[in-house]
């Protein structure tokens, strides 16, 4: 990635966002009284921001690049991670959960698990959220720390320390409300930072149907490359790819895996049982609120693909074109090799197109297209080109992609200084709320579920309120070594990834059970939960993907079943540890005594709670009505895109 | 609580804006994205922007405070 060169105004926009969050740390400051208000915002956040925290908690950096890269590696079929599978699980939250989570009164997540079950379940709980929130604040800091210094030339290490320190400065302050407030303030700067982004790529390559009609070029050209069984609408169509099978869709996925391990088990894992978005719905002002939190937010989140996905099959469309002059960026080569490469190019032959090429892979390490290597040696004999033109002529020919390179090269390519300034500090405002969120989840968990329910009981609120300063500090701390961990080691992202997905696969069996069904137990939870998670691991050890190594990837023990994607493997790995966890919480449930009388569980279970009454809300306000409405459109943008 | 988020979010989008359109206008030239003066065009929706939570802000903070 060349780096860029910054002007004053980019400057200026990026100095005024930290200025301006730093600020609001400072301003709620003086609303910080007791501990509830710092740790848990004492329930007194308007629904509208509420509802945008909600997802922008859940829209970091991470995931506005990778949707990006998958957006170009599988183009409109990314979309199922929001409408197969975010919708619902937030509509199914909202109108069915939101009442227990809120009614319960429960400070987090595994404190309405100590409620429900017992102390086991929720120090499970607690613990394995508590390490996998340092690690996904950590994982978010390297990336922004990385980014900077491979975009601007900072230095890693100060990077990361200074933008640390900036989220450090207004969540001590503020607490949960100053994370909550610059998510909203992050939301609005990503749609307003990428909007123009996606516009001007979509004039760029001509309109929405120009896109398309180069993207079903690519699908039949990448048939002709590599034998792949592709339709011309591999990247256009969202399901007809998938009910072909997963030979037919770049994925690689069939569709029970898709609609069962996607669009349920991990969708509803996550959005509904995960602290770090639930805590913002936690944070309403009422019931009411709390309810339509996920509904409020899954109108904009219906409309993302839009923003985030759309780019990603833009620049493959532009890479198609060979009139527009982008191409998808490369891996980062570092400059020794592109050195060696530009002297195996003067050195070529053009008679021997064959020896030039393999000689400049050997020199870069990464495959060429044939033919354009060929032209450039071709035109370098002709013409003595200078380095950078060699440089550039091997660049444009490199034949490996860098998918998470995408977003920033769009962005590179279109927006002057100015536009510049406003969409990097986009990124950067998302990198930065995604430690924010994860701190802030983080010392909710430890300093309620975990310090004052073990180590330190019957203290003063005053005690808890300092603890959850401190516990602050070491969480920022803590996330700052996760991330040099993360840095260090290529594989700690994937090995982090993988462990999150062990945990958080067979967890929304737990919850559906334990809200649904009054009879189970705290015993059959726990065990449940337990080897649910080894299940997990199980099922990944004695699996592969084609063409992984057997290692960090799974199928370390035995290869007993080999899949068609890494995806399919993701999905069938959610959906065994979910009906492991499901048949084992039952059938332990069954055979073990509850400890907690109907008396305790009221409020907690479904049979249990009174129903909600609907009050003086008109009935389109409901939250059923509104779930079914957002349900039908839905359906409908499933439908335009089939 | 306490602080009606809309005043940092109207701040911040107002200055920003104003700094973007001044930019487009100054600089026409240096602002060019496929034809368009981007920064002047889309520095004006932001004032816009902002200046609507500004006034949001504004008229909830004339409402008196709810119990």
């Amino acid at each position: 990635m060349q780096p860029i060169q910054l002007q004053w105004i980019d400057y200026t926009i990026l100095i005024a966002y930290v200025a301006f969050v730093i600020g609001i740390g400072w301003a709620l400051s003086r609303y910080m009284k007791t501990s509830a208000d710092f740790l848990t915002s004492a329930r007194s956040i308007p629904t509208w921001v509420t509802g945008l925290a909600f997802i922008s908690a859940n829209l970091g950096a991470l995931e506005l690049v990778g949707m990006a890269a998958s957006g170009a590696k599988y183009g409109i079929s990314t979309a199922h991670f929001y409408w197969l599978g975010a919708i619902p699980a937030m509509i199914f939250l909202a109108v069915f959960m939101m009442p227990f989570y809120y009614g319960s009164k429960a400070r987090s997540v595994p404190e309405y698990l100590k409620m429900r079950f017992d102390e086991r379940v929720r120090a499970l709980n607690s613990v394995a959220f508590a390490v996998m929130t340092i690690f996904a604040s950590g994982i978010s800091m390297n990336a922004l720390a990385k980014l900077l210094n491979q975009l601007l030339g900072w230095n890693y290490d100060l990077a990361l320390w200074i933008c640390s320190g900036v989220v450090l400065l207004y969540v001590l302050k503020g607490g949960l409300t100053s994370a909550i407030y610059t998510e909203v303030l992050q939301f609005f700067m990503i749609v307003l930072g990428f909007a123009p982004v996606v516009y001007l790529g979509l004039k760029d390559v001509g309109g929405w149907h120009a896109m398309t009609h180069s993207l079903q070029g690519v699908a039949v050209d990448t048939v002709a490359a590599k034998g792949a069984e592709y339709a011309a609408n591999a990247w256009t169509s969202a399901w007809q790819p998938l009910l072909a099978g997963p030979s037919h869709n770049p994925m690689g996925v069939d569709l029970f895996a898709m609609v069962f391990g996607l669009g349920f088990v991990l969708s509803f894992g996550y959005w509904c049982t995960n602290f770090l978005v639930v805590q913002r719905a936690m944070a309403a002002k009422n019931m009411a609120a709390a309810r339509n939190t996920p509904l409020v937010a899954a109108v904009p989140k219906m409309f993302f693909p839009f923003l985030v996905i759309v780019p990603g099959m833009i620049a493959v469309a532009l890479t198609a074109m060979p009139s527009k002059d982008y191409r998808i960026p490369p891996p980062v080569i570092s400059q020794e090799n592109y050195t060696r490469a530009i002297e195996a190019v003067k050195a070529a032959n053009p008679g021997d197109p064959g020896a030039a090429a393999s000689a400049v892979e050997a020199a870069l390490g990464e495959k060429v297209h044939a033919e354009k290597l060929t032209s450039l040696v071709a035109d370098n004999a002709k013409s003595q080109l200078t380095d950078t033109q060699i440089k550039a002529g091997i660049y444009n020919s490199i034949a490996a992609y860098d998918y998470d390179g995408v977003i920033l090269s769009l962005v590179k390519k279109y927006c002057p200084a100015g536009m510049l300034g406003l969409a990097l500090t986009a990124l950067l405002a998302s990198f930065m709320s995604g430690m924010a969120g994860n701190v802030t989840a983080f010392n909710t968990v430890f300093t309620y579920d975990l310090y004052q329910a073990y180590f330190v009981k019957d203290r003063s609120d005053k005690h808890y309120f300092w603890a959850g300063k401190v516990v602050t500090v070491a969480g920022i701390v803590l996330s700052i070594a996760a991330a040099y961990f993360a840095s260090m080691y290529n594989n700690a992202m994937d090995i982090i990834q993988l462990v999150f997905g062990f945990v958080n696969a067979p967890l929304f069996a737990t919850f559906l059970l334990g809200m649904f069904w009054k009879r189970t137990t705290g015993t059959g939870a726990f065990l449940g939960l337990f080897f649910g998670i080894a299940g997990s691991a199980l099922f990944h050890a004695v699996t592969i993907a084609a063409g992984n190594p057997p290692g960090v990837k799974g199928g370390y023990l035995a290869v007993l079943q080999t899949f068609p994607s890494e995806m399919a493997q993701n999905f069938w790995l959610a959906s065994f540890a979910f009906s492991a966890c499901f048949v084992l919480t039952v059938a332990i449930s069954l055979a073990t005594k509850s400890q907690k009388t109907d008396e305790d569980l009221k409020g907690l279970v479904y049979s249990l709670t009174p129903k909600i009454k609907p009050g003086d809300v008109p009935f389109y306000m409901q939250p059923g009505v509104v779930g079914i409405v957002l349900l039908v459109v839905c359906v409908i943008m499933n439908f335009i895109f089939w | 609580m306490g602080l009606d988020i809309r005043w940092p979010i109207g701040l911040m989008f107002t200055l920003i804006g104003a700094l973007l359109t001044a930019f487009g206008a100054l600089n026409a030239a240096g602002s060019q994205a496929l034809g368009i003066n981007i920064n002047l065009i889309w520095g004006i929706v932001l004032l816009v922007f902002g200046a609507a939570m500004l006034l949001g802000a504004i008229r909830g903070s004339k409402k008196p405070p709810t119990a």
